[in-house]
């Protein structure tokens, strides 16, 4: 297990390497689908310039960035490239962990279906043995590792690698079971991007799945818990944007991030389904839809954790995928960061019969995607649509990935009715719709 | 969704589709091939339009009459470069002086990779110069470009004479809202490179030049001239740009308009146009046409001045004058006055050309085929490559479904192993690696150890890498692994054959020609191969239908097509001077057929090669 797991390193780090070193690391900072105006590092280099000369790095419309992070930056910005190498090996080295503490669990439950023989035999073939779990880890290590958009991502120095390692960190220690920390760490995640807010619920309901809790109305301890959570969580978030404001001696950080995100003001585009559709609304609509566009992340938290209780870890999974097809400014890191947990659901491959046309359908976008941006943007012979149908076809591979384990999650022994198939709808629905 | 949603369905769908796999296939490379051929056939092609408001309404009336003016100017400027043995710079400025312009010159020189032996230059030096003519009547912050080449010998004189008589024209008239530049180039598209990189203010191919001193508004259109006789029968229309870029289609409208308001005969690929589309000779006519279209623009380079305008999103075309057909005969006042036309038409312009189409195919110059008539064709091979490649998938899928039946462990014979598909594809790719690389950098030595010149020399090396690339990579996997498996092979074609589909597909997107020419000779014998064939026969019909003989077999079609047609010997000439044009054209203005083929479509190709001899 060490072994090829060094291994692994050795050639990220590599490849990592060279490409820092390579001419194509300027182009790769540049590309719209790798860095958005949230997590460009040159925004940042802009920042830390502006926080130098002693005038507030939020004066103007460059920098998005959380005043915690531009501190951060303060003290490391020579060593940025090794910030950045390192970030992505604690996502993988912990979620090596989280994917191995998550096997174990499962599997004892699974000895336990085996045993009660409750299940029908078909569902026999999901059982994994014992060899097969030993080396998810090392899958998941390999999935992010060596994604090439972790890859892309980590080379344009984009701060999203530095955000998916806090979501790791928080999923690490919710895993672990320390609620302190993860609420800690939840809460540093939110103020970095606000969306993993939604993480809270499954969170909250590992934790009450692992203390043997019943998620019960009626029940004090039930209260008492998520009462105890919540203070966790609220008060850290208290504590880190109260730091933050000491740190910087103003509130400019909130419209300028906060409202950043949720307002989108900046129509550059990239992969996600904002741009194109605020770009063409009559101004006197843009609340409306940006309220209905926003409500995506949010809201489908409630259906799913009705639907997942019994399974958070999953519900985790199911989230960070929510988030990243429909946040704001997306970028493939965060769509590499939900595919790095793919091999955990990989007992659910054998009902994953469209994997095949899903992973075409992302394999021929990625390659589309720097293709039309050429026609449009240099050649001038294409036009924002071709980008944009692009885009529409990415986050329809990547909502046909997530529901495809989630309905097939039904037969899973334990699993859920047939309702799972609304929100598969649901979600269709709306990719289609914008 | 229901269809694929549902297993029993799905179920059927896939088994349908494998079961009738090969028929499918072959219908529908059959369907491609007659769907594109079908293209050049009028009823299904649609009559050119203008779209643009700003130039189909109002009408221009034509006054410019100094044709006389433009021939004996043209005499000075040949007697004046002869003198001068290139561009004669002080004449030129002088001249431009007189008639009102705001004159400038620009240096430049470029040393070649490798001496062009076509037309014989290794290190190129010489002098652009280009008078700009203020717009009166608006702020100067867009531009028109006429251009006319000093080429050597006793080419393009008239083309020269005819832009200072149209200068000296223009400057007496007030209606002009866009300054309008008269560039005279040297060295024809080294010279168009470094006075667009100047311009514009990039260095993209390492040109070395001085910087542009005067400079007007954004260059909206450009124009360039090809005159060579005093006589001109009619006018070719050249539109196919560096990378097979074409300009919006309302150019060659307009230009076509006022070809027929004057009564000028006009031709597209030297082929005049016919009418009698229900005759086999018509549509035979038609099809050669858009046929010589599709391989000019396939070969990616810059077909005239222009081609390198199309990159900096300027629309631009080259009109050439012939003297080949002997009834009709125009003087060159009305070539002015068309020219004078088209010029005020695209000063009325308010935005830039994009109310018309970009993608498209010509079939003569009133007739157009638009990127949704001619894609499904391509569309057709490449669903070739798809269908295959899920054949392939539920093949691999099958027989692991049926091992795990019942509480077995669940033991995924872990596949054939990353490494063993790896190893071919990072082999060919290093390949193709060295066939884009050693060509260029190994010159000298090759130069030293054999007899030869330095152009054969790149081109033989080229050829060289090319072939031993066949001896190469088909032993790397047993190095590793032993026993290539069959489950090897598998995998290794399902990668190979969704690489080139996405690879083909990006083609086709930026240049249609290129990958549909490239799809109609790589998919057959990719879709069909198997380690499983008979070797010999197979091995030679992939040689036969590998990147390299597409070239060839293009280059024969297209002296056939221009009626030109050649012997082998001379087609293989042919062929190697189109190969180290092609590596020139890369190194010079950044054309990408060249990298395109070496270090994608050709390791692909080897990767299939790998597979036939897979064992």
């Amino acid at each position: 297990m060490a072994a090829p797991l060094t291994l692994l390193l050795i050639v990220a780090v590599t490849i990592r390497a060279v490409l820092f070193r390579s001419s194509l690391a300027e182009l790769i900072s540049e590309r719209v689908e790798v860095v958005s105006p949230l997590n460009a590092w040159k925004r940042v280099v802009e920042g830390l310039a502006l926080l130098d000369l002693g005038v507030s790095p939020y004066s103007g419309d460059v920098f998005h960035e959380t005043p915690l992070m531009i501190y951060l930056f303060h003290f490391t910005v020579d060593y940025a490239e090794i910030v950045f190498m390192v970030s992505p090996y604690f996502v993988d080295c912990l979620s090596c962990l989280l994917a191995s503490l998550d096997r174990a669990k499962i599997f004892r439950k699974q000895k336990y279906a085996l045993e009660s023989d409750r299940y029908p035999a078909d569902c026999l073939e999901l059982l994994r043995s014992p060899k097969e779990m030993f080396y998810i880890p090392l899958k998941v290590a390999m999935f992010y590792l060596l994604n090439p958009f972790t890859i892309l991502s980590c080379v344009a120095k984009s701060t999203c690698g530095l955000n998916n390692a806090i979501i790791a960190l928080f999923i690490f220690c919710t895993l672990k079971g320390s609620a302190l920390l993860s609420g800690i760490l939840l809460a540093l995640a939110t103020y970095q991007s606000i969306y993993p807010l939604t993480l809270f619920a499954p969170a909250l309901l590992f934790f009450l799945q692992r203390l043997y809790i019943p998620v019960n109305l009626r029940r004090s301890s039930f209260w008492c818990f998520t009462l105890q959570y919540a203070f966790i969580y609220v008060g850290s978030l208290v504590v880190i944007t109260g730091l933050s404001f000491f740190l910087l001696g103003s509130w400019d950080f909130i419209p300028s991030v906060y409202g950043f995100i949720f307002s989108v003001p900046d129509l550059t585009p990239n992969i996600g389904l904002f741009w194109y559709f605020f770009a063409e609304m009559f101004e006197h609509f843009r609340l409306f839809f940006i309220c209905v566009f926003q409500i995506n992340v949010f809201f489908y938290t409630i259906p799913l954790s009705i639907k997942l209780k019994e399974h958070p870890v999953f519900l985790i999974f199911m989230q960070i995928a929510i988030i990243s097809i429909f946040k704001s400014y997306p970028t493939v890191g965060d769509v590499a960061l939900y595919m790095a947990f793919l091999p955990a659901w990989s007992h659910l491959y054998r009902f994953l019969r469209n994997i095949f046309l899903v992973s075409c359908v992302l394999l021929a976008c990625s390659a589309l995607f720097p293709v039309l941006w050429h026609l449009w943007i240099y050649a001038g012979s294409a036009n924002s649509n071709f980008y944009y149908a692009i885009t529409l076809l990415f986050n329809f591979g990547q909502t046909f990935l997530i529901i495809r384990p989630l309905t097939r999650r039904r037969k899973h022994p334990g699993g859920f009715d047939n309702e799972v198939s609304c929100f598969k709808s649901s979600v269709w629905k709306s990719s289609l719709k914008s | 969704m229901g269809l694929l949603s549902d297993p029993n369905r799905r179920k059927a769908l896939t088994n349908l589709l494998t079961r009738l796999n090969a028929p499918i296939c072959m219908v529908c490379y059959l369907a491609a091939i007659v769907w594109f051929m079908g293209l050049a056939f009028e009823p299904f092609t649609l009559r050119t339009y203008m779209s643009e408001n700003a130039m189909g309404s109002t009408m221009v009336e034509e006054r410019f009459s100094s044709g006389e003016r433009a021939l004996s100017l043209a005499k000075e400027f040949d007697a004046h470069k002869r003198k001068a043995g290139g561009m004669p710079v002080e004449w030129l400025v002088k001249a431009m002086q007189a008639r009102g312009l705001e004159v400038f010159t620009q240096s430049f020189s470029r040393k070649l990779p490798f001496p062009d032996e076509n037309k014989e230059r290794y290190m190129v030096r010489g002098t652009n110069v280009y008078g700009i003519l203020r717009a009166p009547r608006a702020p100067r912050t867009e531009a028109l470009v006429i251009t006319a080449p000093c080429s050597p010998g006793n080419s393009d004189n008239q083309a020269v004479g005819l832009l200072l008589a149209l200068a000296q024209y223009f400057r007496n008239q007030i209606f002009w809202a866009k300054d309008i530049i008269f560039l005279v180039n040297e060295h024809d598209l080294i010279g168009m490179q470094a006075w667009l990189e100047g311009y514009h203010h990039t260095n993209i191919t390492g040109m070395e030049y001085s910087p542009l001193q005067g400079r007007a508004g954004s260059i909206q259109a450009a124009l360039s001239l090809e005159l060579s006789s005093d006589v001109i029968t009619s006018l070719d229309l050249i539109l196919e740009g560096l990378n097979g870029q074409l300009p919006n289609l309302d150019l060659a409208n307009l230009f076509y308009a006022f070809c027929q308001k004057l009564g000028v005969l006009c031709t597209i690929q030297g082929k005049l146009q016919r009418n009698d589309w229900d005759t086999a000779e018509g549509y035979t006519h038609a099809a050669q046409t858009m046929m010589l279209m599709v391989l000019k623009q396939a070969c990616g380079r810059s077909w005239g001045d222009h081609g390198l305008f199309l990159r900096y999103h300027i629309e631009a075309a080259s009109i050439r004058g012939i003297n080949g057909f002997r009834h009709y005969k125009m003087d060159v006042a009305t070539i002015g006055r068309l020219l004078e036309g088209m010029v005020r038409k695209l000063n009325n312009l308010l935005e830039r050309l994009h109310q018309s189409y970009f993608f498209y195919l010509l079939p003569s110059l009133s007739r157009f085929v638009s990127i949704g008539y001619y894609m499904p064709a391509f569309g057709l091979l490449a669903v070739i490559l798809l269908l295959r490649a899920l054949d392939l998938w539920v093949n691999l899928g099958a027989p692991a479904l049926e091992a795990v039946d019942g509480v077995t462990e669940a033991e995924q014979p872990s596949g054939p192993g990353v490494l063993t598909v790896l190893t071919p594809v990072v082999i060919s790719h290093l390949t193709g690696v060295a066939l884009y690389l050693l060509p260029v950098h190994l010159q000298e030595m090759a130069v030293e150890h054999f007899p030869v010149s330095e152009t054969e020399a790149v081109v033989l090396t080229a050829v060289a890498i090319y072939t031993a690339g066949l001896a190469l990579p088909h032993n790397t996997q047993r190095l590793l692994s032993g026993e290539g498996t069959e489950q090897g092979w598998k995998v290794l074609k399902l990668t190979a054959l969704l690489y080139l589909a996405v690879l083909l597909g990006c083609t086709a997107l930026i240049n249609f020609s290129l990958g549909f020419v490239l799809a109609v000779t790589l998919v057959p014998i990719t879709a069909s191969m198997t380690p499983h064939m008979p070797k010999a026969l197979s091995a030679l019909a992939m040689v036969l239908l590998s990147p390299a003989f597409t070239i060839l077999y293009c280059v024969f079609i297209y002296q056939e097509l221009i009626e030109a047609p050649v012997s082998v010997g001379e087609g293989w000439m042919l062929f190697l001077s189109v190969i180290s044009q092609g590596i020139l054209d890369h190194a010079l203005y950044g054309s990408l057929v060249y990298p395109l083929l070496a270090l994608f479509i050709y390791p692909c190709w080897l990767m299939f090669w790998n597979i036939l001899f897979w064992s």
